[in-house]
């Protein structure tokens, strides 16, 4: 059966095409961030490859019919970010120092954590870009050393975590202020937690999608200085 | 009103509606250009920093410049911004491979990434709401 499989070319993406979509209908008709589609994907996918048995590295040859389209589809985040700039001219003090305090708490309570739990260096380095859209941090975290694979859960996770629980926090440590609402959900949760923003207001989603971006570029800049602590 | 009817037209390789089609091929062209200046800039600056990022960056300055205009990528770039948690999928996957290495640390990770999230959550909120309430003051 594995031999079977691994011989029909396709077998990988529609695989995961339908898959993603199965995600997708079961996020809608249950509405809840817990069944991402990504995470839905995922496990059925790895469930199929133990099942039958088959190579990982011939599923993984299968999805480079897709895979070159990431850098892409990254470089387009610059149209967003070019669009919320011009509305958000004014809270852009406020907005930068939010996003630039949260990326560093972030890169700093991961490393103390790690040190702390004495993981190894590869697991560090890829879990600490994991508050950035996947686009960006699975990059970083594979090109300082760290594991793509792990980087992308934790990120996933993470999207769907703030996804989750923002609204509670927000109401638990008094962010009221919508903007402020927007930059939590973007610096903490990337995608994930825009979508949740979305669903607060306008202006939520609008920042949100903004501080993804911010935060993902000081992610660039500040991973390489914490890595030379590792 | 009647809607004007998309004409069928041939492109010298297949059959499109309109003149839709070239329209894809330039916004698809202009975006592989950036990646393109990304992937070389990625090259001679010796930075760690992903092509994508210098791309990014320059596909900005060129927004903000007016070197390109928005509608020459709107609809490819949304199309491509919009579909992309696919592409994560199979990045994803790869974890069976480092299945040796995470495994012992499973717990770890996991308690790491959910009490990072909430730290992060509230300091970057809590932050721009103090800053904002300052600018407010001051200003009125």
């Amino acid at each position: 059966m594995a031999d079977f499989l691994e011989g029909l070319s396709l077998f990988p993406l529609a695989l995961t095409f339908g898959t993603y979509q199965f995600g997708l209908w079961c996020h809608k008709k249950w509405k809840t961030p817990l069944l991402n589609p990504i995470l839905v994907s995922v496990f059925l996918i790895i469930g199929v490859i133990l099942i039958f048995g088959i190579d990982l590295g011939s599923y993984q040859a299968g999805m480079k019919g897709i895979s070159w389209l990431l850098t892409p589809a990254t470089v387009c985040l610059a149209l967003p970010l070019y669009n919320q700039l011009k509305t958000l001219k004014k809270n852009m003090g406020a907005i930068l120092a939010g996003v630039f305090a949260g990326t560093l708490t972030s890169m700093l309570s991961v490393l103390a954590l790690c040190i702390l739990f004495r993981l190894d260096t590869e697991v560090t380095v890829s879990l600490l870009p994991k508050s950035v859209t996947t686009a960006i941090g699975i990059v970083l975290a594979e090109q300082s050393g760290g594991i793509g694979a792990l980087a992308t859960a934790a990120i996933v996770i993470t999207g769907n975590l703030g996804c989750l629980v923002g609204s509670a926090l927000c109401k638990l440590f008094k962010i009221h202020d919508p903007v402020a609402q927007g930059v939590a959900f973007g610096t903490a949760s990337h995608v994930v937690g825009t979508t949740r923003a979305n669903e607060l207001g306008q202006l939520q989603g609008a920042v949100s999608s903004l501080s993804l971006v911010l935060a993902g570029l000081i992610t660039v800049v500040l991973l390489p200085i914490v890595c030379m602590f590792l | 009103m009647v809607a004007p009817q998309p004409k069928l037209c041939y492109n010298g390789d297949s059959f499109c509606l309109g003149g839709n089609f070239l329209k894809y091929i330039k916004q698809v062209f202009i975006i592989l250009a950036f990646c393109l200046l990304g992937e070389l800039l990625a090259k001679i600056i010796p930075l760690p920093i992903p092509a994508a990022i210098y791309g990014l960056l320059g596909l900005f300055i060129a927004l903000c410049t007016g070197l390109v205009k928005q509608s020459a990528i709107a609809e490819t770039a949304n199309f491509l911004i919009s579909g992309m948690g696919i592409l994560f999928v199979a990045p994803a996957v790869n974890i069976l491979a480092y299945y040796k290495l995470i495994a012992p640390a499973l717990a770890s990770i996991c308690s790491i990434v959910i009490f990072t999230t909430f730290v992060v959550f509230v300091v970057a909120g809590l932050v721009t709401q103090v800053l904002r309430k300052k600018e407010g003051k001051e200003n009125g």
